[in-house]
Order: C-alpha cells, then sequence, then structure tokens
C-alpha cells in the first residue's frame, strides 16, 4: 500500500503537474512537494508527488553494485 | 534501476548471499517491516537464496492487515446508509469484517467507489451535491499525508458533504511496541522505504540507542535488499547495533518537511488500536480540532456491529513475526486469496497472501 513509483514531471500548472511513467501519463498533486520542478524524477503515491528521487544518489548505488560484480570477476 | 543485465544481477545476488553465509555465525532472525519489502522478497525468491541461518519475517507493515475489524465494520454500516459514497483504495474491499467486507456491501447495493488518489474522492463530492461522501483514509506516514493534504482541498473547495474516516498509524511507536513486548527473537530490522522517505531518519534512532537492534532504511530492488540483509549480519557479526539509511535516492535524511508540516497541521497524534499488537500509545492519527468538520466519526452518526475477529486466525501473531503463515491451521485450507479468512491473506502486501502466492518461489534475478 505504501508502494510509490518513481515518475518524470512534463508540466506543471500551479500544484498539479503531469507526469510520465513508462510511456502513460497522469495528473499529480505537487502539495506536498511544491518545490518540484518540469524534468524532475519524483516519487509518486496515491496522487500526489512525495519525494524527489535523487539522480546522484541513484548513480552511486549503480557504482557500488558495479564494483561488486568487477571484483567477482 | 537500469544498466545491469540479469547476469550480472545474479552473480552480483549469489555474491551477497555468500557473504551474508560467511558473516552469520550463528542463527539470525531480520524483520521486513514493510509489505512492499515482504512482496519484493517472494517475488524474487530471496528467501531461498539466503544461507539457512538466516530467517526473515514479516512485520506490522501492512496498513490493511493492521486495520482492526471496528473500522471495517464502522466503514460497513457507513455504506449501508441511504445516501452515502464510500471513496476508499482498492485493498479494502475484500477485507472481512466481523461478518461484512465492503465487497460485500457493494453486491448487495451499497454505493462504494475504488480511487487512486484521495483527491478523486473530492471530485466525487462535488460531483454529488446531495449525497454524503466518505474517504476511507486508512495507510502508514507515506499515505496519511495525502489524506491531510486532501483534507486541506476539502476546505479550499468549501465542501459540505465530505469527509474522512481516518484510520492512519505511524510505524515507530509500532516498532517500539513490538520491541517492549519481546518475544519475537528478532536480531535486525529493514525499516520500509516510503514511509522512511516522508519522516526521514531520525525516528528510527531509538532503535539501536535504547534497543541496540541494528537497522537499514531500504529500498525495494532485490539487491538493496540482499544489501540490507549483508549490513545487519555484518553489524550484528560485530556487536555494533547501527542504524544506516541504505535508500539515499529517495529517502533524505530529514525525510519530506512539507509532508510533515502539512501532516502535523491536519493531524494530531493519539493513540490507536493495531490488529494483532492491541492500543499502542500515539501510533495513530486522529483530525484536529480546526478540521474535524470533515471527520466522519464525529459528524455522521453511526451504529457498527460489536467487532469479532475471526475464529482460528493467527494474523495478529504472523504481524508480530511470531509465527510464519504455515503455522496457521487454517492456511491454504479454510483460508486461501480467493475466500480469505483474515487480512493477512487479503492484501497483496499480507504475509498471507505472499506466502501462499510465492511460497516456492525461486531466484529470478
Ligand atoms: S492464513 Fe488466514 S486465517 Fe491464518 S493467520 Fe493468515 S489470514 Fe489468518
Amino acid at each position: 500500500m505504501c508502494l510509490a513509483i518513481p515518475t518524470k514531471i512534463i508540466e506543471r500548472q500551479e500544484l498539479m503537474a503531469t507526469v510520465e511513467i513508462g510511456g502513460v501519463t497522469r495528473r499529480i498533486s505537487l502539495m506536498l512537494l511544491p518545490e518540484a520542478r518540469v524534468g524532475d524524477f519524483v516519487l509518486t503515491h496515491a496522487g500526489f508527488a512525495i519525494q524527489a528521487v535523487d539522480g546522484e544518489e541513484a548513480e552511486k548505488t549503480l557504482a557500488l553494485w558495479r564494483e561488486l560484480a568487477e571484483d567477482d570477476r | 534501476m537500469t544498466g545491469r543485465t540479469t547476469d550480472e544481477s545474479r552473480r552480483l545476488a549469489k555474491r551477497l548471499a555468500e557473504e551474508i553465509s560467511r558473516l552469520a555465525v550463528r542463527p539470525i532472525r531480520l524483520m521486513e517491516v514493510c509489505g512492499s519489502h515482504t512482496v519484493a522478497i517472494f517475488k524474487a525468491g530471496l528467501r531461498q537464496l539466503l544461507p539457512a541461518q538466516v530467517e526473515l519475517v514479516s512485520g506490522p507493515g501492512c496498513p490493511v492487515c493492521v486495520t482492526p475489524n471496528e473500522y471495517l465494520d464502522t466503514a460497513v454500516a457507513y455504506s449501508r446508509q441511504p445516501g452515502v459514497i464510500i471513496a476508499t483504495f482498492g485493498d479494502m474491499l475484500r477485507v472481512p469484517g466481523s461478518s461484512s467486507s465492503l465487497a460485500a456491501a457493494k453486491m448487495a447495493g451499497a454505493d462504494i467507489r475504488i480511487i487512486y488518489s484521495p483527491l478523486e474522492s473530492l471530485d466525487i463530492a462535488a460531483a454529488n451535491p446531495t449525497k454524503t461522501v466518505i474517504f476511507l483514509a486508512v495507510g502508514f506516514e507515506t499515505t496519511a499525508p495525502t489524506a491531510a493534504a486532501t483534507i486541506l482541498a476539502a476546505e479550499q473547495a468549501g465542501l459540505a458533504n465530505w469527509f474522512a474516516l481516518s484510520a492512519h498509524k505511524l510505524v515507530p511507536p509500532a516498532l517500539r511496541a513490538l520491541l517492549e513486548a519481546g518475544g519475537t527473537r528478532i536480531d535486525g530490522l529493514i525499516l520500509p522505504g516510503h514511509v522512511s522517505a516522508v519522516i526521514g531518519e531520525a525516528p528510527y534512532r531509538f532503535l539501536a540507542e535504547e534497543y541496540r537492534m541494528p537497522a537499514v532504511i531500504a529500498g525495494f530492488e532485490p539487491l538493496e535488499i540482499l544489501q540490507a540483509v549483508h549490513s545487519l549480519a555484518r553489524w550484528l557479526r560485530l556487536g555494533e547495533p547501527r542504524l544506516a539509511n541504505q535508500y539515499r535516492r529517495v529517502v533524505k535524511p530529514e525525510g519530506n518537511p512539507v509532508a510533515r508540516a502539512v501532516l502535523g497541521r491536519v493531524y494530531g497524534e493519539a493513540d490507536a488500536a493495531w490488529r494483532g499488537l492491541g492500543v499502542i500509545p500515539a501510533s495513530g492519527l486522529v483530525v484536529r480540532k480546526e478540521y474535524q468538520r470533515f471527520d466522519a466519526r464525529r459528524k455522521i452518526p453511526v451504529e457498527p456491529e460489536a467487532a469479532r475477529e475471526p475464529d482460528g486466525c493467527r494474523c495478529g501473531e504472523v504481524l508480530r513475526g511470531m509465527i510464519s503463515p504455515e503455522a496457521c491451521l487454517l492456511f491454504r485450507q479454510a483460508c486461501r486469496p480467493e475466500n480469505p479468512v483474515g487480512s493477512c491473506m487479503v492484501s497483496a502486501e499480507g504475509a498471507c497472501a505472499a506466502w501462499y502466492k510465492y511460497g516456492s518461489g525461486r531466484w529470478q534475478g
């Protein structure tokens, strides 16, 4: 029930935004994440953006895994 | 996560599992608190991948599962009142109350609408001015701010026929109650990622500080869960209880301050009843005085039937990690997903349902 999915903001009017997820668009509220901007990836839950997704941190996770995979060779 | 092939994932997973096996020199029991983690663990077959001495047990992190019958009975009673429309997330529909579920009430003619966002319930209220719309506000800290924001939006829209029936719950007080009660023999906790996206890290500090319980805020990818298990195994080996945030791409140390402020504006903390855990101090949310005109319980009289828990259902013990679903005599017999006896079999995130569906699942990368 707490599942939230990363979506990309493609349009914004005041506190509503259009987000894209796997080619489908959806309208969500930015009431809980008012600083979000077009182009941002945001975590969406029950029709609200609840947190920003940090691309740099996502990269770090990937890098860590790559490192682990390299070690294994 | 992209950028990895299935082979790479498999290799990584195997490697992590080997490391975990090396680190776990004695049996360890770890609880995944969140129902979404339970599902991810089963889907990926992580239980089969982990060494025998590492046991993963499911916890109380399934909002539908911990909602007591009294709440469902109240919702069903409302749904039978003339002129009432119930707006609810789909998960609540099939949960058995004392004698009826919402799904059964709907079959019998009640107007029950499934919504994806709480905001949709406002549209329903606006489109049906002669009706009373009651939104079933259930969920943890991930969902509660969306309900709070919806109450603010209802106020702004000047809706007089929209109400919330609130049963929101807070995760950290439940963890404290679980550890206080003892008997669960848990050595470490995998903490819910999306609850944490809202509340941040601080509310979990007491785990290590007061209970010497190591804990990791984890993402939902199989590798992230294995990484969490790996860290927990390591700290247990070292005897160093720590709190770590391994889901930094969405969990900021401070959480989401706007969401927390909206939540705090609309709701205050109160004692709340949890299925299986009883009444836990300050573990629930009640609508504050300023917004009481939207509080269904205060504004719309209702007489639910006397709540009764289903005979033989051990959901309460499952939610505390005391037993696995297979220990319940009804599991797979009288209790199945298509005919659930208890709430742990209804929700896709319930431990009984996951156990039933994926019990023999294998690692799929
Ligand atoms: S299997 Fe069914 S009856 Fe048994 S504990 Fe789980 S939900 Fe309850």
